[in-house]
């Protein structure tokens, strides 16, 4: 949130409410009271969006046309298409596309446009609209701002229509350009019809969530209870759509995203599922203005649960204090490296088909491993693991800095707590919560692989190839400590540990990087298990590596000044 | 210099901050049991001093003692025996108040559960409600009673009642005497004048990051200027040749002028002389002692506002 903007933004309805009181109090008086202001409003909040909305818009429509040309150049030929589709139509490649109608006929490249990314996009639609609404509701009532605006001649649904409207007209303006850019674009199996009912289901999804988001806002009294409330309701529709996609389809029909991709853009077009989207989003904005009529402002419908009067055994002491901060974010880490490992896992029995129709990928693997397919592309998908357990050792190792700044490390530091203990216990849940991760991943990676291509001992050994990476884990958690223990300002570089070992790891192979550049990465040292040998040397050497760099952290954060408000 | 009767010994502490020196040569000394009230406006160095007491920041130069030892190297076995109350108190804000309070008094080596439960009840405070849903008055509640919940022998209080109404001021008030009674060493960092007059048994004033002026109130009192203003049988002659006696005004039978603590006893005879009918004096106010060391600065703000007076 950029204050820049808030502070330039707040000025207008500050000059302009008083005038619609004065100026035009009638008009004011005619708006019938619970709608006075909105035009204010709608117009300030346009402002305060002026680059937010636009940077959403521009960034889905770019991910559209990129994806729509990644698409028509990959699989320009009817044996890709029929091979892509084949692994698509696996439990697997339903559950993270859309319905299997799409695979019939062809399924060129705008077929695979709506079924690959409809919903992937639709989530980010989704999203944009939820936060839109709360941000200028909720948010704006929990700081207290509105109760400043709504003490002017401000209606009481004038926020929530003007917020609702933003969102609508984020998501018409890029309905039309969707359309406008999938039609002009002449990739094969696309049409004008398609193109303009891919862009009226995409922005229908936003409009509906902007309308849960909408009632979201009324119940819970702060802001991240709003959108988190939406952000779930919107995963539920995802895996609701999932599951039908994967099953007879039933399920798929509670969920907004599946009437989405029921309405089926370049593969058979049908309008009606449109009006399914409307009238639930009217339903939905209708809750909301009922609720947001029978509360007083800032207060919640939902009233905040009392909570522990004292803290358990576990919480005054530090690693357990440390663990209750991350605990949340420890939970989603583990349960996403169990989905993203599973999901992979699933694949295997088909990737051999799957990489016939990706030249690319197959020389990359081929030559990294020299293998079998399995094994190459096994050790390939074990840098992505690494990876994502690699973000939460980053944002675990970086807590303490974040928690310095918010000026909540000072109480604490201030008591029989020493500085090496604190920042200790937040390292020692980056290092066992990474490793945790990690060992989560494989695991997923190594029972659905089991299960998918009939080979038991893939359990054992690809959790083995995911916990080789542990050391490196540790290696990312030392730079975070380092820099954090000597320079906190710079800490957010340690960031470029995981984006780098991502791009000279994954996408290196693929790009054909000189192997050097790999080399400076921690992750570029681990033994490629499955399709390597066993090499402990390197291993040994980088849990050498990452104890001096903790080391040296915490004697850095033991002589520095603490940094203070 | 004493551990057994100085809490806290300071000489020649310096801080600097890039080119921002915070503290510059500042001397403080607060005996055992006393509350010392530390007074300044923002920015004058109150905050920084009591962080380097406390070991958060390290000093550039000069000593610090805290109870006989040094604040950065002992800061852990300091911190044992001592409590902090910042001025602005930021709470985790998935933790309840009542998790905080317990977490930071345990931290800091034990904690009283009647004497907590006594405290949140006169304060007032609602312990189940989450860190985020507290107002500032709530946040600064929480770690007033997390400092006197456990049994600290010094009080570190950094500005402490920031957003806390006049009742829980009172009570506030009330409370510190209380320790102070228990025989615990309080050092109150205080812009709020009445506050000071009320508890602090000496006070120290900060300007620039040097203690200006140091000393039990009617110390201090003594170095500035009684109010006086009498009415006398005769006109009183002479008295502005008096030295020490400022801003002399005469009304009809009335006199009204202001004069220094060491010639008070002059300026009072030469009145008698005149025969005196009523006398009414006003000892100086903390607030006027404030106004002598910052008075000039006061004076350039204001200019510099366009309304010199």
């Amino acid at each position: 949130m950029s204050t820049g903007t808030e502070a330039g933004g707040a000025r207008p309805p500050v000059e302009d409410t008083p005038q619609a009181g004065t100026s035009a109090p009638a008009s004011a008086g005619a708006d019938g009271g619970a709608l006075a202001g909105t035009g204010t409003l709608l117009r300030f909040m346009l402002r305060r969006d002026r680059v937010r909305v636009p940077v959403w818009v521009a960034a889905l429509l770019l991910a559209h046309v990129s994806t729509l040309s990644e698409l028509t150049g990959l699989y320009g030929g009817a044996e890709a298409r029929a091979s892509l589709a084949k692994t698509m139509a696996s439990p697997a490649g339903l559950a993270m596309t859309g319905p299997r109608h799409y695979l019939d006929g062809g399924y060129e490249a705008g077929a695979m446009l709506s079924h690959q990314v409809l919903g992937f996009y639709g989530v980010l639609v989704a999203l944009m609209s939820v936060l839109i609404v709360v941000r200028h509701t909720r948010t704006e009532e929990e700081t207290g701002r509105a109760e400043l605006l709504r003490s002017a001649v401000v209606g009481r649904h004038a926020a929530l229509t003007a917020a609702l409207t933003v969102a609508v007209i984020a998501d018409v303006l890029l309905a039309a350009l969707l359309g406008l850019t999938l039609g002009g674009s002449g990739a094969d199996g696309t049409t004008w019809q398609g193109a303009l009912l891919y862009g009226a289901v995409f922005g229908g999804l936003g409009v509906f969530f902007a309308a849960v988001a909408a009632v979201t806002a009324q119940i819970s009294e702060h802001a991240r209870g709003g959108s988190g409330m939406a952000i779930g309701v919107i995963g539920l529709a995802f895996v609701l759509r999932a599951a039908g996609d994967v099953g007879d389809g039933t399920l798929s029909w509670a969920s907004p995203i599946g009437w989405a991709q029921r309405s089926y853009p370049f593969a058979g077009d049908r309008w009606w599922p449109l009006l399914l989207m409307f009238g639930a989003a009217s339903a939905a904005a209708a809750g909301a203005y009922v609720l947001s009529g029978r509360r007083d402002v800032g207060a919640g419908l939902r009233r905040p649960r009392p909570g522990r009067r004292t803290a358990s055994a576990a919480l005054v002491r530090p690693l357990g204090f440390a663990l209750r901060l991350q605990r949340g974010m420890l939970a989603g880490f583990c349960c996403g490296a169990l989905l993203l490992g599973a999901m992979y896992g699933s694949l295997l029995g088909d990737v051999e088909e799957m990489l016939e129709g990706v030249d690319v990928v197959k020389e990359a693997l081929a030559e990294a491993g020299g293998t079998g397919f399995v094994e190459s592309f096994a050790s390939t998908v074990m840098i992505v693991l690494a990876v994502l357990a690699a973000v939460f050792v980053v944002i675990a190792s970086l807590r303490p800095r974040a928690e310095e700044s918010a000026g909540r490390a000072e109480p604490l530091l201030s008591t029989g707590l020493s500085r090496v203990r604190w920042m200790w216990s937040h390292l020692a849940v980056a290092l066992l919560g990474g490793t945790l991760t990690l060992l989560l991943a494989g695991l997923g990676f190594g029972l659905t692989g089991a299960a998918s291509t009939g080979d038991r001992g893939l359990v054992l050994s690809l959790t083995a190839a995911a916990l080789a990476y542990a050391p490196a884990l540790w290696v990312t958690a030392g730079v975070t400590a380092l820099i954090y223990g000597w320079v906190p300002r710079a800490a957010a570089a340690a960031w470029s540990v995981p984006v780098y070992a991502f791009l000279a790891g994954y996408l290196g192979q693929i790009l054909r990087l000189p192997g050097w550049m790999n080399d400076l990465s921690p992750f570029g040292h681990v033994p490629r298990l499955p399709s390597e040998d066993m090499d402990w040397t390197p291993v040994l050497l980088l849990s050498a590596t990452a104890a001096v760099l903790l080391a040296v952290g915490l004697a850095g954060f033991r002589r520095r000044d603490l940094e203070t408000k | 210099m004493d551990t057994a009767t100085t809490a806290i010994s300071v000489s020649g502490l310096v801080k600097t901050f890039g080119r921002t020196r915070a503290l510059d040569g500042l001397d403080l000394s607060v005996g055992r049991g006393e509350v010392h009230g530390f007074l300044g406006p923002n920015g004058a160095g109150k905050s920084t001093a009591i962080r380097v007491l406390l070991g958060l920041l390290r000093a550039d130069a000069g000593t610090a003692r805290l109870l006989g030892h040094d604040p950065w190297d002992d800061a852990v076995s300091l911190h044992r025996r001592l409590a902090y109350v910042p001025g602005d108190v930021e709470l985790w804000p998935g933790l309840t108040g009542g998790e905080a309070i317990d977490l930071l008094a345990r931290l800091r080596g034990g904690i009283d559960p009647a004497r907590r439960d006594e405290l949140i009840e006169r304060f007032d405070l609602d312990p189940t409600k989450k860190g985020r849903a507290y107002s500032k008055g709530n946040r600064q509640k929480v770690a007033i009673v997390a400092a006197l919940a456990s049994d600290a022998e010094l009080l570190l209080l950094d500005e402490p009642t920031a957003g806390l109404d006049p009742l829980m001021e009172v009570v506030f008030q009330d409370v510190v005497l209380q320790a102070r009674a228990a025989g615990k060493t309080v050092l109150l960092s205080s812009h709020i004048l009445a506050q000071v007059e009320k508890l602090c048994d000496r006070v120290s004033i900060i300007r620039l990051g040097r203690i200006v002026q140091s000393g039990t109130l009617s110390d201090l009192r003594h170095l500035t200027r009684t109010t006086i203003e009498a009415e006398t049988a005769r006109p009183v002659e002479g008295l502005g040749e008096l030295p020490g006696v400022h801003g002399l005004r005469t009304e009809g039978g009335r006199v009204h002028f202001a004069v220094d603590g060491e010639h008070l006893d002059a300026a009072v005879r030469h009145l008698s002389g005149a025969g005196v009918r009523s006398l009414t004096s006003h000892p100086p106010t903390l607030e006027e002692l404030m106004l002598r060391h910052y008075g000039d600065e006061l004076a350039a703000l204001n200019g510099a506002g366009g309304t010199a007076r």
